[in-house]
């Protein structure tokens, strides 16, 4: 078995020729068998093979803010709501109607969300929250992103991506571990929720700001760039050494960047709205129709933190749910057009509701227990859990009775095969959102 | 100096006669933020014990002190008696026109402090560009990461920059010292809950850091010392921005910790701690993954040298009765720190990273605005360290996603360059490595025309080395525009060498 000369292979040649690429590793040098390992890889011939167990993805969308729940699963026939929020109420005919006998409907603005609904893909999550709320936007945040009362500690997806590679220092980027890179975040920074002891996740606003920006000083760079930064391990360098863990990475990252930008370029669909939300989901569907090995995505979508003039059928809150629903149903009808749909669930949040009677700014203070929504072919479509009760609060909050780590308990054992005893320090059960296969 | 005279096989200095070019470049990266060439041959030029003296001898080098009204005290301030009175009857009558205007100017007044906040972060970054004291800036660094505490839980950024102060104030202090002070300082007293700490309710978090994470290490005390250590630190609190001492919510019973026993106040039980060789011990070894290498928190067998040599430094220290100076001095001064295991073989720390380019690169500064962004992106956030536990530092730094920073940032400070487009900054300042050449042309003036010379005298400069292939490539670019190294071809070799994997060591 001869072995090549590791400098041979240069990251033109690992591009220009993906799959060639795999056969060869079987001889190449511990370094290139890893990368090619490791590469969210390019992978057509397992896309979309009907029959074929296929790796499945978890899609977060965080609603920073606090999103007001009573305005977007509207109890309209509960008096009471209408009582406690007189200019800002979703009257009945305005709602989309969820369900006629619970009295409950989505706010007008959700046109989209109502389509997968209806369409059986998508799983209403009832009055989620946890005990003794905290009000603070930080607090509450990172509570929803460790899973920890507390606030305190690593992300639960981090711990997730820690359990399923096999514990700490293996599996880190640059490592000889086989690894991809297992959550992409669309934005600036990685979210807590992501951070894990060994994994770190990564973390882009744009595809193209994935990339060095000294090559477009001049053209010239390009080919000595790839020569000092992307050659790999040279032989001079001690494996085990710091060195040769950054040249690992700095390989790792061009051809990352390479793969993952040349999937959103060709896979940039404009069914998509111009909205950022919208924006970041089509990056997120490019990226799965390219094949990346990639097992979890979080898009963000912001601004729900409505204290002033959040508006009724429409205005300021009505905008922010149509982004989120529109951006949702051309997901999902990409998806199917890829038939990639069953491999995806989505999962909104929001760090808390809003309290339940309005305030004198037109506008809600922060609350407590709200929905959540499950997007997807395999969710158990319909809703689940009863509205919150107008009358039995707490201080004028919503009593919250899912506790939303059940929800993540659902999605760790019946979608993503983990266990979540491991994962969340307590055995929660897993809620019914995930249809049982066969 | 007896500390000096009795110092044991491990922390045997350097011969004076090894001391060059290599070893003053690699003290003044670690002991600061890297040096220009200028700065490198004068520190070479004198010698190992004129250099490391210059460097922990702060208080020679007179700079303008920092100014307590650099920031404002009172954004964040307890309300005052008639802003409470105001708030009850808007509450009793449930006047909601006025309970909004409260609540709007509440939240001005949350807005403007993180707009401090970030003004402070700026602040500091400049200063550690800026200071001819870096080892002052690099201790206050240290310090901040080892007392980690969080604007995003204090959300009062008076309490963060009176803390940054304390650290600044003992950066080359005594450790004892900063233990008595930060038991009462206001931020790590709210960070870990101690004003919410009583005798009838002791609240442990504040007592099981200070040994865990603050002196002692894991496995060096026991939950019973945690349970009485609270104890000894209930009433320690604060009012508005300064720490007060509460008595009637003090413990004032007998307490048994970590040996000690009797009515143990705060003090008492920071005496206890620094009673143990333990505390010596765990500080030098984060001493030492701060300034030497990246070893275990907690030792193991796997790096005999680097823990004799910490073994010995621990020693030093108690005899030093804590204080630093001798300590870091040997430290500096020892043959160990310069060895071929520890040059050029730490991960730089983000701000170690961007404030080193622009001290030893002469980069301009540009906006610090997006230098401070970009530490956040490549994770060290300063005033938000991720946790009590601090920055993990080494290999945590690094992924593809920061790597990609790291290269940015350096293409941001030599040419403007953003991810898109170029900064404003861009078109008038200009980067001019020439002076980066000047000590190699008067010494050698054949340089000039020979390229080859150099792209060997820069990567020495910047990474400490001149790899082979390395020099190929960067001889093969010059050739290919002309032979000559003008003003932009020097900036693009210097653009070249900041992506190198090798930049990111030290």
């Amino acid at each position: 078995m001869p072995a090549p000369d590791p400098c041979a292979f240069t990251r033109r040649r690992f591009i220009s020729n993906g799959l060639t690429l795999a056969s060869a590793a079987i001889a190449a040098p511990a370094f290139l068998q890893r990368t090619a390992l490791a590469l969210p890889g390019l992978r057509p011939d397992l896309s979309s093979l009907p029959g074929v167990p296929q790796d499945k993805i978890l899609v977060v969308v965080q609603l920073s803010g606090g999103n007001d729940g009573l305005n977007t699963v509207v109890p309209f026939g509960d008096p009471a709501y209408y009582r406690a929020r007189p200019q800002i109420g979703i009257a009945q005919r305005d709602a989309l109607v969820l369900s006629q006998e619970q009295g409950i409907g989505l706010h007008p603005a959700m046109t989209g969300v109502k389509g997968l609904y209806d369409d059986g893909l998508c799983c209403v999550v009832q009055g989620v929250g946890y005990p003794n709320p905290n009000r603070s936007h930080f607090t509450s945040m990172d509570i929803w992103h460790t899973a920890d009362t507390s606030a305190t500690g690593d992300g639960w997806l981090g711990r997730y991506f820690d359990s399923e590679c096999c514990g700490h220092g293996k599996g880190e980027s640059g490592s000889e571990e086989p690894q991809g890179q297992p959550g992409i975040a669309i934005g600036r920074t990685a979210p807590l929720a992501m951070q894990g002891r060994a994994i770190k996740p990564i973390a882009f606003e744009s595809p193209a700001l994935f990339r060095w920006t000294g090559q477009d000083v001049h053209e010239s760079l390009h080919e000595p760039y790839d020569a000092l930064v992307s050659a790999g391990v040279s032989d001079s360098v001690d494996p085990g050494s710091n060195a040769a863990f950054l040249m690992r990475t700095a390989l790792d990252a061009q051809i990352s960047s390479d793969l993952i930008r040349r999937a959103v370029d060709r896979g940039a669909s404009r069914s998509y709205p111009g909205t950022p939300l919208g924006q970041q989901l089509a990056m997120v569907a490019a990226m799965i129709n390219a094949g990346l090995n990639t097992r979890v995505y979080y898009v963000s979508h912001g601004g729900f933190d409505t204290h002033a003039g959040q508006g009724g059928p429409q205005g300021q809150h009505a905008n922010l749910l149509r982004t989120l629903g529109d951006a949702m149903k051309a997901f999902y009808d990409d998806l199917k057009r890829q038939e990639n749909a069953e491999r995806v669930l989505s999962m909104s949040f929001s760090e808390f509701g809003r309290r339940v009677g309005q305030n004198n700014s037109g506008g809600t203070d922060h609350g407590t227990a709200a929905p959540m929504f499950m997007f997807g072919p395999m969710v158990r479509s319909g809703i689940l859990g009863n509205h919150p009760s107008l009358k039995d609060l707490d201080d004028g909050d919503l009593k919250f009775h899912i506790d939303f780590r059940t929800v993540y308990a659902a999605v760790l054992k019946d979608w993503m095969g983990a266990e979540p005893k491991d994962i969340l320090d307590q055995p929660w059960r897993p809620a019914p959102i995930i249809r049982t296969q066969g | 100096m007896a500390t000096v005279r009795s110092l044991s096989r491990e922390l045997t200095p350097l011969p004076a006669s090894r001391f060059g070019y290599a070893e003053a470049r690699h003290l003044l990266w670690r002991a600061g933020f890297g040096g220009t060439p200028e700065q490198i041959q004068t520190l070479a030029g004198w010698g190992l014990d004129r250099s490391v003296d210059y460097l922990i001898e702060v208080e020679k080098v007179t700079t303008e002190p920092v100014r307590e009204d650099e920031f404002q005290s009172d954004i964040i301030r307890p309300a005052t008696e008639e802003e409470r009175m105001a708030y009850r009857r808007a509450r009793a009558s449930q006047d909601e026109n006025v309970l909004a205007r409260l609540r709007a100017e509440q939240q001005r007044r949350e807005r403007m402090d993180r707009q401090q906040i970030a003004e402070m972060q700026r602040w500091w970054l400049r200063r550690m560009i800026e200071t001819p004291k870096p080892l002052e800036e690099k201790m206050t660094l240290f310090w901040h990461g080892h007392f980690a505490t969080s604007f995003r839980k204090i959300e009062d950024s008076w309490m963060m920059f009176r803390q940054n102060q304390l650290f600044r104030t003992h950066a080359l202090g005594n450790v004892g010292d900063l233990l008595f002070q930060i038991i009462r300082d206001p931020a790590m007293i709210k960070y870990l809950d101690n004003d919410r700490s009583n005798a009838e309710h002791p609240n442990e978090n504040l007592a099981r850091e200070l040994m865990e994470l603050f002196s002692l290490g894991e496995g060096n005390y026991s939950e019973q010392d945690i349970k009485e250590g609270a104890r000894a630190l209930t009433g320690y609190t604060f009012e508005d921005d300064e720490f007060r001492f509460v008595d009637r919510n003090h413990d004032k019973g007998s307490k048994r910790i970590l040996g000690a026993s009797g009515r143990l106040d705060g003090d008492d039980f920071v005496r206890a701690i620094l009673a143990q060789r333990n505390c010596a011990q765990f500080i030098c070894r984060k001493l030492y993954r701060y300034f030497v290498a990246d070893v275990p928190l907690v030792e193991d067998a796997s790096q005999p040298d680097a823990n004799a040599f910490i073994r010995e430094l621990a020693s030093l220290m108690l005899r030093a009765r804590y204080d630093l100076r001798p300590v870091i001095r040997a430290m500096f001064r020892s043959e160990h720190f310069y060895g071929a295991t520890v040059r050029n073989q730490q991960i730089k720390s983000p701000a170690q990273l961007m404030v080193g380019a622009v001290r030893s690169l002469l980069t301009p500064t540009r906006d610090l605005a997006v230098l401070n962004d970009a530490l956040d992106l490549m994770g060290q956030d300063l005033f938000f360290p991720p946790s009590v536990k601090g920055w993990d530092g080494g290999r945590s730094w690094i992924n593809t996603s920061t790597l990609f920073v790291r290269q940015n940032i350096m293409s941001y400070l030599l040419t403007g360059r953003m991810p898109q487009g170029y900064d404003p900054s861009a078109r008038e300042v200009r980067y001019d490595g020439e002076p980066l050449l000047a000590s190699l042309i008067s010494a050698d003036p054949d340089a000039r025309t020979n390229h080859d010379r150099i792209v060997e005298f820069l990567l020495r400069f910047t990474i400490g080395h001149a790899p082979s292939h390395a020099k190929a490539e960067l001889d093969a670019f010059v050739a290919g525009h002309g032979e000559r190294v003008s003003g932009d071809v020097l900036t693009a070799l210097v653009l070249l060498i900041t992506a190198m994997p090798e930049y990111q060591l030290t």
